[in-house]
């Protein structure tokens, strides 16, 4: 984790006098990833639920049960073709930011400031009380707590999932064995379409908490340093 | 375990940059990830720590560079370049040796339940009785070739797996000689490119030469053990377990060997989809 911290001073005369502190905590490639991944995302899934609409059901073809009839106008591509461009190109940088994220993350080293471990899960309890049963606010330590710990390595586990059956689907026969692991074809679309879910439910969460957070943790996503942090 | 007190990077000089400072962090994260005691390791005052953030901030600018996608007159040709990616990643995965899964007879869609999909009419009203395949191109031996000669090769049965583009999937039952033993056949140079195959419908379809000679890639003259019917695409189709569903083209008329595809892909490809689609 990177944990330089800034102490911000303002020099009057002789004296000087602290006004905040600022802690480092998005080095330049999480930042990086973390926008490629927000814009991807965005498009995967936008142009995923337009390839959906093409066959909105998990069943036989006939007879046909469509699950939801999805709009259109909330999805990417126009048609299914041109869906299928947006998907079968932004897959890509997709996988690029996340691999070069995973990457950074073990050889760097930062990963201990994402990564919910044994040791987080005494910090569990206390975390829920605070945000769900109004208790007192756990003193921090580090950059997450540990419901963020654990929000961000699962999203990263659904991350490493909706590769994997997305791949599953693109190529069920030259990557048989993943599509066997998945249930078949079939299946493999519906994990898909259900981790695309999952992954909403995150993002969903990570925007109330990042407006509930306010500017300087929003902030640190683009600078990298988070001012006057609690730790 | 105790975290090892951390030593400050700016005490030397007292001008540490974040990324030194980074580095320091780095090491010391090596040895202990449960990290609990941080120092502040340099003061700054505020403007220059408006300094740092502005530069920091104009790092992460690059990323505004995926709005070249926005960009109308680009998008398409970016979407195109991305599209060709695929593609030619697709052709790097197929793999010649490998079979698609055949399932057992009680995996089958009921023939009922497998669906018929046109881009026109379901049956284009072929003649059957005076029905031939045109067969021209980078081949010894060019001409009118009739079903039965396509019949007396040798006969292939597989139940597999039909997944079409708009997602759904059904297992039918394909009968037919293999493509390849028909190349063999009419002499075809299969150092070539491409097979281009024309329909009784107008549809146009082409496959890749190592796709045509996949041993499971039949040209089909029977589903479900009984002759094509019209709908399905007699007398002859293809069924090409590695590749989508738009690739299996019905009421076959004419086929060539060729080197180019002189801008004709197929026609879904030539609206946009996928050109090599392999599964």
């Amino acid at each position: 984790m990177s944990s330089t911290i800034l102490e911000i001073i303002r020099t009057k005369g002789d004296e000087t006098e602290s006004v905040g502190r600022a802690a480092y905590e998005h080095p330049l490639l999480v930042r990086w990833c973390h926008w490629v991944n927000a814009v991807s995302l965005f498009v995967l899934v936008g142009s995923g639920l337009q390839i959906f609409r093409a066959f909105p059901s998990f069943g036989a073809k006939i007879p046909q049960n469509d699950l939801l009839h999805w709009p259109k106008a909330f999805a990417i591509g126009g048609w299914l073709g041109g869906a299928l461009q947006w998907h079968l190109t932004f897959m890509w940088i997709y996988l690029a930011s996340g691999l070069v994220y995973v990457a950074y993350q073990i050889f760097s080293g930062n990963y201990g400031q994402v990564l919910f471990t044994h040791r987080d899960i005494p910090g569990v309890w206390p975390m829920v009380k605070h945000y769900f049963f109004r208790g007192g606010k756990p003193p921090a330590t580090e950059p997450y707590n540990a419901l963020q710990k654990h929000a961000y390595t699962t999203v990263i586990a659904l991350g490493v999932l909706s590769v994997l059956t997305g791949l599953a689907i693109w190529k069920p026969v030259q990557f048989s064995w993943l599509a066997w692991l998945m249930g078949g074809f079939h299946w493999a679309r519906l994990w898909h379409f259900l981790v695309m879910w999952a992954m909403l439910a995150f993002v969903f969460g990570h925007l109330i908490m990042v407006v509930l957070h306010g500017w300087n943790n929003f902030v640190s996503m683009l600078t990298g340093w988070k001012k006057d942090p609690e730790y | 375990m105790e975290p090892e007190p951390r030593k400050s990077v700016a005490s030397e000089d007292g001008t540490a940059t974040p990324a030194a400072n980074e580095a320091a962090g780095e090491r010391a994260d090596s040895s202990s990830l449960a990290l609990k005691g941080r120092e502040v390791v340099r003061s700054v005052d505020p403007a220059k720590f408006s300094q740092i953030s502005r530069r920091e901030l104009l790092k992460v600018a690059p990323v505004l560079g995926l709005g070249i996608f926005a960009v109308p007159k680009v998008q398409q040709a970016l979407l195109k370049k991305g599209l060709g990616f695929s593609d030619w990643a697709s052709a790097r995965l197929f793999r010649r040796g490998h079979h698609a899964v055949t399932y057992a007879d009680a995996d089958l869609t009921p023939v009922d339940q497998f669906p018929i999909n046109d881009y026109d009419v379901d049956d284009p009203g072929v003649n059957l009785e005076n029905w031939t395949l045109t067969v021209s191109g980078a081949l010894q031996k060019p001409g009118e070739y009739r079903l039965e000669q396509v019949q007396a090769l040798p006969k292939f049965r597989q139940n597999t797996r039909h997944v079409c583009v708009e997602g759904w999937d059904v297992i039918g039952r394909f009968g037919g000689a293999r493509f390849s033993d028909f190349l063999n056949m009419i002499g075809a140079d299969t150092s070539a490119s491409y097979i281009t195959l024309a329909c009784a419908d107008d549809y146009y379809e082409s496959l890749d030469m190592a796709t045509a000679l996949h041993p499971q890639t039949l040209l089909c003259y029977e589903m479900y053990d009984r002759p094509l019917t019209r709908e399905h695409g007699a007398p002859l189709r293809l069924s090409v377990p590695t590749k989508i569903g738009y690739k299996q083209a019905k009421y076959l008329t004419a086929l060539t060997v060729t080197n180019v595809l002189s801008g004709k892909v197929g026609y879904w490809e030539d609206q946009g989809y996928s050109s090599f689609y392999g599964l």
